[in-house]
């Protein structure tokens, strides 16, 4: 097709009669036909026009508000707009829920990257070792994925529940005169409230298995003669992996990485399920709900606090591409 | 849950859609062309600058709604957005309509919302596409919204109507504008209730002061029983404790000033109350926090809880069984010494129906939701809602009370007995500010460390309140 269009563009350059002896008009030279170029712009328009439509727009509409205090029910006037008061507010404490989430999402964050991703990686390093029984282990450690967010907030009631939950009738089976009140205590445990490190051991639950998944499929397209190879150097099974397997599974890790800062940074449904996300399970994502869109209606300040955790997203999802684009221009 | 139903609300709430969408078609198409097919499908006279104003008006007696069945003697239709969404309420509701289709042959439409969506989408609701009549709150939460021009005022309902309800209702029902917006429905009262057969068993008395009261918990406590339930999960609950103590040792008024911001927090009376409250809190339940309210009141049906402050056992107890139900009784919250006793007053949120402002389909069906809001306002109506739902009473002053059960009349009692009557924190203090992040969180965080500085926690939550601005 290309090349017909090379010949009828040096015909027309020409100004040659064509084979049915017609002079045609002065044409440009295109490397696309206009049929391509049509298909084309259709490809990358559409995309980009819902892109901007159904993106960018409302993160500009939302930064805009955050220097509001707008309602979300009367018009926007010029009284609306005060300026930095929303960030004021966040940051200096005066909205005293705001630090506690912030430093929740950071722990929610640690504790999925260190202990939830990991253990999805051994899950999966372990089931592709063709054991018996795997497609059974990886169904059941998998189903938490496509579990319903009612379904999973049913499960945790029945676990976590301190007058009839499972594991409070254990310990009080067990001779635990005052078992923890998992869904309500806010207490601190080290770095966090006790009732977040049960709604991230519920999270984990969850994310242990879609990683597992995600490094199944990283372990498969490993090139086997790298083990054998490994294995003729004398390698150990622990060696194989850390030396050779592990760096070969470098594109995963990226995914991996990125998918773990994303689901700790929009975590919500869990939290929300429990309490609406409040008394120690405060995270920046049920705080622009629980402003925003629920009854109370603080558009603007909610939007604020948007623009903070979009600005926090920002960071690994440019660090991201940056890695990604380097990789293609090498 | 929510997305689901945030959906379904998004589309039951706008029965319009597909009569939209019709115009739609109608304007691409040529309007001219299918007047027949607007006027049938179309609410003349609501479509503000499309193509079907020029339907023949004046014909509304078109069927809005085709999915109705065949109208007999239908003269006229109605669409009621309803939050009666759990299923012993929605049942109640539906008998309502069907009285009311039957007694006037209006048709209506009714489009029930989970009511926790329906609450928090509300204001969104309001400005689109609502229903043309709508169950939602007095107090605070009406004034809101009516405030903002989303609802209608209905004096002229009220001059038929208004001497079936007494004077508390009426200030319930009126906004700071002096029109009347709702035509109360039901209300319960917040009490402390308990077994009448634990109670006999263990030869306990009612307390009538705080310090009998106090007493009597720590007898309870003794007799290895919970004094006093308590399910805060929801983060409501706690809230109709700190109101019926505010209540006692500040009088209605200062507690409606609080509410309104007014008072302030940091003031010494309401220091004094979160202190009366802490010397109640060894006889409270431990874990509130994380426990729902059924649960607590599962404790109280089991007969390992005393009593509880919370009128929505009602539904617990007739859930297991009419036995059970009948050994379930209350007393209201006890004196506490001060010259507001006499007051008598309490919480008792009052439910009822309102019009909206923005409805499509209003002008149209005015007639037949001012005769909705004059059936809603008689005794006959309240009694077939109320008649299955154990925690609810009547609004009007004609309805027959021998046919409530004994707990429902006790309420009457309690209620005509009060002075005044709040309508429940939530509802009588901004949403913004009694919400998870706000009362809700701040008195769970006082219920877990009572023992914290006091003047400090108050300073938060008034420092709170004062960041919040204008509530438009």
């Amino acid at each position: 097709m290309v090349e017909d269009a090379d010949a009828a563009g040096d015909a027309a350059r020409l100004g040659a009669p064509g084979a049915d002896g017609v002079v045609r008009p002065r044409r440009r030279y295109h490397l696309l036909s206009r049929r391509d170029r049509v298909v084309l712009s259709l490809m990358v328009g559409i995309p980009l026009i819902l892109d901007l439509a159904l993106i960018w727009a409302p993160a500009a509409a939302s930064f805009a508000l955050s220097f509001t205090n707008w309602r979300g029910v009367e018009p926007i006037t010029a009284k609306s707009v005060v300026g930095l008061q929303n960030y004021e507010q966040l940051f200096t404490g005066t909205y005293p829920f705001f630090w506690p989430a912030v430093s929740h999402n950071v722990v929610w964050l640690a504790f999925l990257m260190f202990v939830a991703t990991p253990l999805g990686m051994l899950l999966a390093v372990l089931l592709d070792r063709e054991i018996r029984g795997s497609r059974i282990y990886q169904t059941a450690f998998y189903l938490p994925v496509v579990l319903s967010l009612a379904v999973i907030g049913i499960i945790w009631q029945l676990q976590y529940s301190a007058d009839n939950g499972f594991i409070d009738v254990a310990l009080r089976a067990l001779g635990v005169t005052n078992p923890p009140d998992w869904f309500g205590d806010q207490t601190t445990v080290l770095v966090a409230p006790l009732n977040l490190w049960a709604a991230m051991i519920a999270a984990s639950w969850r994310h242990v298995g879609y990683v597992m998944i995600l490094y199944l499929a990283g372990l498969k397209s490993v090139d086997p003669a790298l083990r054998d190879a490994a294995k003729v150097d004398g390698a150990s099974e622990r060696q194989t992996f850390t030396a050779v397997v592990f760096p070969a599974m470098a594109p995963i890790n990226v995914v991996v990485v990125v998918i773990t800062t994303i689901e700790a940074l929009r975590a919500f449904d869990i939290v929300y399920i429990i309490n609406r996300g409040r008394n120690g399970l405060e995270l920046l994502s049920t705080l622009i709900y629980n402003n925003s869109i629920s009854e109370s209606s603080r558009v603007g300040f909610g939007s604020a606090i948007a623009v903070v955790l979009l600005v926090v997203s920002l960071g690994p999802i440019i660090a991201f591409l940056v890695r990604i684009m380097r990789r293609d221009a090498s | 849950m929510s997305d689901q139903d945030v959906d379904r609300a998004a589309w039951q709430g706008r029965p319009v859609g597909r009569r939209t969408f019709l115009r739609g078609v109608a304007g691409v198409v040529g309007v001219a062309s299918v007047p027949g097919l607007l006027a049938a499908c179309s609410p003349a006279g609501t479509a503000s600058g499309a193509p079907a104003s020029s339907a023949p008006a004046g014909s509304s007696a078109a069927p809005a709604s085709s999915s109705a069945s065949p109208s007999g003697s239908a003269t006229g239709t109605l669409n009621i957005g309803s939050n009666n969404s759990d299923p012993t309420p929605k049942k109640a509701m539906q008998a309502v309509v069907d009285a009311f289709t039957q007694e006037t042959g209006i048709q209506v439409k009714l489009n029930t919302v989970d009511h926790g969506s329906f609450q928090d989408n509300l204001s969104q609701y309001l400005q689109g596409t609502p229903d043309d009549v709508i169950t939602w709150f007095s107090g605070h939460r009406m004034r809101f919204f009516a405030n903002q021009g989303l609802f209608t005022p209905i004096d002229d309902v009220w001059s038929t109507v208004g001497s079936n309800f007494g004077d508390a209702m009426k200030t319930a029902a009126t906004n700071d504008d002096g029109k009347v917006y709702l035509i109360p429905f039901d209300t319960y009262a917040w009490t402390v209730y308990y077994r009448k057969s634990v109670w006999d068993a263990k030869g306990y008395t009612i307390p009538t002061t705080l310090d009998a009261f106090k007493q009597l918990a720590q007898k309870m406590k003794d007799d290895g029983l919970v004094p006093i339930g308590l399910g805060d999960k929801d983060g409501w609950p706690a809230q109709g404790h700190f109101d019926v103590i505010d209540l006692r040792e500040n009088g209605y008024q200062y507690h409606i000033d609080l509410m309104n911001g007014k008072a302030k927090w940091t003031d010494p009376q309401v220091k004094q109350t979160f202190t009366v409250w802490k010397s109640l809190l060894p006889f409270y339940q431990e874990g509130a926090a994380g426990r729902k309210w059924q649960d607590a009141a599962a404790g109280l049906v089991q007969k390992t809880t005393g009593m509880m402050l919370q009128p929505q056992v009602g539904e617990t107890f007739a859930a297991a069984g009419p036995d059970e139900f009948k050994d379930l009784t209350f007393f209201p919250w006890p004196n506490h010494g001060t010259k507001w006793d006499d007051e008598k007053s309490l919480d008792a949120p009052i439910d009822g129906f309102m019009l909206t402002a923005k409805s499509p389909t209003l002008s149209q069906n005015m007639d037949a939701a001012k005769a909705f809001l004059e059936f809603a306002a008689t005794g006959k109506a309240q009694q077939i809602f109320v008649k299955e739902q154990a925690a609810f009473i009547g609004a009007a002053k004609d309805v027959d009370a021998t046919q409530y059960t004994p707990l429902q009349q006790e309420q009457v009692k309690v209620l005509s007995d009060a002075k005044s009557v709040a309508q429940f924190l939530d509802r009588d203090t901004r949403s913004d500010f009694a919400g998870p992040q706000g009362m809700q969180a701040f008195l769970i965080d006082f219920l877990q460390k009572p023992d914290q500085d006091l003047d400090a926690y108050l300073k938060k939550i008034q420092d709170y309140y004062d960041s919040l601005g204008p509530e438009a």
